[in-house]
């Protein structure tokens, strides 16, 4: 035997298992998903890279789809994308092709991808967070927005007049425009407090780069140098990278702004917890569990976005810890000039 | 019957590593409380129409394909002992160069898609030349230094982007280059699913497909057939013995990273030229270092490269069915991360295995145990790194062995 026969035997195996796959297996249902009646919801749910136990994003987005099913009956099936994100699209539309609807995207990183997959599967209604739908034209998509530079305005204001150095910071995990919508509000807040105050701005990643969401290490050195160089409260929009930020505060006395969740809930070291002077909320939970409603009352429009601002209490800041109880009456003037429009908050910095 | 012995031998080593890798993945699986057996039997049930059978299986080939071009990149530098961990900077700076140069350009079909790939394949090849120039010239381990120009490669080509070759509208939360023109756009094969009688699948094939096709002859030609593949494998073997029987080591270092940095250019293009159209920050990142293990389990030979793409996206697909079933899908990255660990462990013990058969058959040959230290001559054969061809075999640790080696 030679080795390219040997070779040969080796493809006709491999070609062989593929077709006995393809040729086994018919009985219906592996996963048990497709049994849905007409009355239960089937909510499909797919996040962004990271999945679910991301204490951030895509826990919230879980808490709200739970909290409609636990209203409204019914199971959320979930779908995490590999790795490096490229089975997104496939994931999408096999929620939509085994049946579940509403399917609701997690994160912009879908908004590639949500109009090829909501006009292959136009009976289903799909939602896409962070994403907008208004110019796509495509029916059957709702775009779930986040005013983040609002919110983030008011955590500048409240950094701007906690802070005894005049100087604060702000840290991104990755240096993409809707980081940027964070960096813009908060600047603008803290200079509508003190124009004179002095904002460092960093990010951990570049654009493309995704590891700043996830990098506490490097968050804690960003932060560590802003610390040192003067900064007394550092925001951070970095998601996972968040801990680190927290760390550098605690190491050094100083204080920082949580982001997307009350952090001062959800971190579980109460060293860490009183550090944390408040958050910037983004109730992505609220936004999700609101569309299922929607959803469930036959209310969705489709074809356009729902932004969740303040007026809506979309975004916000946390009080828990009682660290801006003092300021709170500010906090609440410069809350409603901004719903009043008075205000105009930039998106971009 | 040697042969066949040897092949055997060959064999042995990865798919002794995959059925570890099962049965610890196996074990694990039912750690948390879920059965193994149908775990497995959700992972290899494509689907129950036709449709989603040829649309699993697309979605396989889809995934092997980048997959396959990055292994056999870091594969053609292993053959030659070098460690090219810089595939992920390489295919990250020819991609996106290759995709605004192929967005500034009209030209007519084939040309366009033809110019895309050499830009790619220049791109990729300095990226990686720079490093066997370092080597060469300063001495700096390809390591060091291809890991240091994988961050560079990262900034350099976020900078590009996010600056001079943005294309997409300012405050779009993707950033993108240009769409490449239509005629840049390299078509796709799902024709030739249906000529075959098969169901049309939701997604394209990649007609880049062909191309990796015919990259794999090409390389595998270029290694297995002609003096510069001999050169290539020999200084692999032993860069000293190799020097000393005139092959100029270094000349053959700088060539080596080229080739290699010029098929890992290619890495990006399935993607870019058959769906995704541009680059951007969504684009699929990590496939540089996917490659290593696919190298790995493919022992660095053509066909066992493509064989352990196949798995890995095979592996990959499974997710899905996976997370349908409740089953989580890191069941999938835990039989990956068992597998490359079984793959080193199995290649060891395949080495140990061959070193033992080829110095018995050496003892028969001439009386005498040969030097362990040694490549072993097999039968008749003379020994030194010229006598490659009868049971020779690396003898270093710390990269893979060459099967290919041992049976050109």
């Amino acid at each position: 035997m030679t080795k390219a026969s040997a070779r040969g035997v080796a493809l006709l195996l491999a070609g062989s298992l593929a077709l006995a796959a393809c040729a086994s297996d018919e009985e219906p249902e592996a996963g048990g998903n497709t049994g849905a009646t007409a009355e239960d919801l089937q909510v499909g749910l797919a996040y962004d890279v990271g999945g679910r136990g991301d204490q951030s994003f895509n826990d919230s987005a879980y808490a709200g789809a739970e909290a409609a099913v636990e209203a409204l009956g019914g199971d959320v099936q979930e779908f995490s994308p590999n790795e490096d994100g490229s089975d997104r699209v496939e994931g999408l539309a096999n929620l939509a092709q085994e049946g579940f609807d509403p399917v609701i995207a997690v994160g912009f990183a879908y908004g590639e991808s949500i109009a090829e997959v909501a006009e292959e599967f136009p009976d289903t209604t799909f939602a896409i967070v962070d994403s907008s739908v208004a110019e796509l034209g495509v029916e059957n998509v709702t775009g779930l927005l986040f005013a983040e530079e609002q919110g983030s305005f008011l955590a500048g204001a409240a950094a701007a007049l906690k802070s005894e150095t005049d100087h604060i910071g702000f840290i991104g995990g990755v240096e993409m425009p809707l980081i940027q919508k964070f960096e813009a509000g908060y600047v603008a807040g803290a200079k509508a407090v003190n124009p004179d105050i002095q904002v460092d701005v960093e990010y951990i990643s570049p654009a493309g780069d995704f590891s700043g969401f996830g990098d506490p290490a490097r968050g804690q050195i960003l932060a560590r140098s802003m610390y040192d160089a003067g900064a007394d409260i550092v925001y951070h929009a970095a998601g996972g990278s968040g801990t680190g930020v927290f760390q550098a505060a605690a190491e050094t006395g100083n204080r920082a702004i949580g982001v997307d969740s009350d952090q001062y809930q959800t971190v579980d070291d109460p060293e860490l917890q009183a550090v944390i002077m408040t958050s910037m909320l983004k109730r992505v939970d609220n936004a999700v569990e609101a569309f299922i409603t929607d959803y469930s009352e036959g209310n969705v429009q489709g074809g356009v976005d729902i932004t969740n601002d303040l007026a809506s209490d979309g975004v916000g800041l946390a009080t828990s810890g009682g660290q801006i109880d003092d300021i709170q009456g500010q906090i609440e003037e410069y809350r409603q000039q901004i719903i009043d429009g008075e205000i105009e908050v930039p998106s971009t910095p | 019957m040697n042969r066949l012995r040897r092949t055997g031998l060959a064999l042995l080593g990865p798919v002794l590593a995959v059925l570890v890798a099962l049965v610890i993945s196996g074990l694990v699986i039912a750690l948390i409380g879920q059965d193994p057996l149908r775990a497995l039997q959700v992972m290899v049930d494509l689907g129950d129409a036709p449709s989603q059978q040829v649309q699993s299986i697309v979605v396989i080939l889809n995934r092997a394909v980048p997959l396959f071009l990055a292994g056999l990149a870091v594969s053609i530098a292993f053959r030659m002992g070098l460690f090219n961990i810089g595939v992920e900077g390489q295919y990250r700076m020819a991609t996106v160069v290759s995709a605004a140069v192929g967005a500034a350009v009209v030209l007519p079909g084939p040309l366009h898609v033809l110019l895309v790939i050499v830009v790619a394949m220049v791109v990729g090849a300095f990226w990686a030349g720079i490093v066997g120039v370092l080597k060469v010239t300063r001495g700096v381990s390809e390591v060091i230094s291809s890991i240091m120009l994988n961050f560079i490669a990262l900034g350099l080509a976020s900078f590009l982007l996010t600056g001079p070759l943005r294309g997409s509208a300012e405050g779009a939360s993707i950033i993108t280059t240009a769409p490449l023109p239509e005629s840049a756009w390299f078509p796709g094969l799902n024709g030739v699913l249906g000529a075959f009688g098969l169901a049309e699948p939701r997604t394209e094939l990649f007609g880049f497909l062909v191309v990796a096709v015919v990259i794999g002859v090409v390389i595998s030609v270029l290694v297995q057939r002609t003096r510069f593949g001999f050169d290539l494998r020999a200084t692999g073997m032993s860069a000293s013995a190799a020097t000393a029987s005139g092959v100029d080591a270094r000349r053959m270092v700088v060539t080596t990273m080229l080739l290699s940095g010029a098929v890992a250019g290619l890495v990006g293009l399935p993607d870019l030229l058959g769906d995704a159209h541009s680059f951007g920050t969504e684009f699929t990142a990590g496939l540089g270092f996917l490659g290593i293990a696919v190298a790995l389990l493919g022992r660095n030979n053509v066909l066992g490269v493509a064989l352990a793409a196949l798995l890995f996206a095979f592996l990959d697909r499974a997710a899905l069915p996976l997370q349908f079933a409740d089953i989580p899908a890191s069941v999938v990255t835990i039989i990956q991360g068992t597998i490359v660990l079984a793959v080193v462990v199995a290649n060891e013990v395949v080495r140990r295995l061959t070193l033992r058969s080829a110095e018995r058959a050496g003892a028969a040959a001439t009386g005498a145990p040969p030097d362990p230290g040694a490549d072993g001559g097999g039968p008749g054969g003379g020994p030194g790194p010229d006598s490659g061809p009868d049971g020779g075999h690396r003898v270093r640790t710390g990269v893979p062995g060459t099967p290919e080696g041992a049976r050109a």
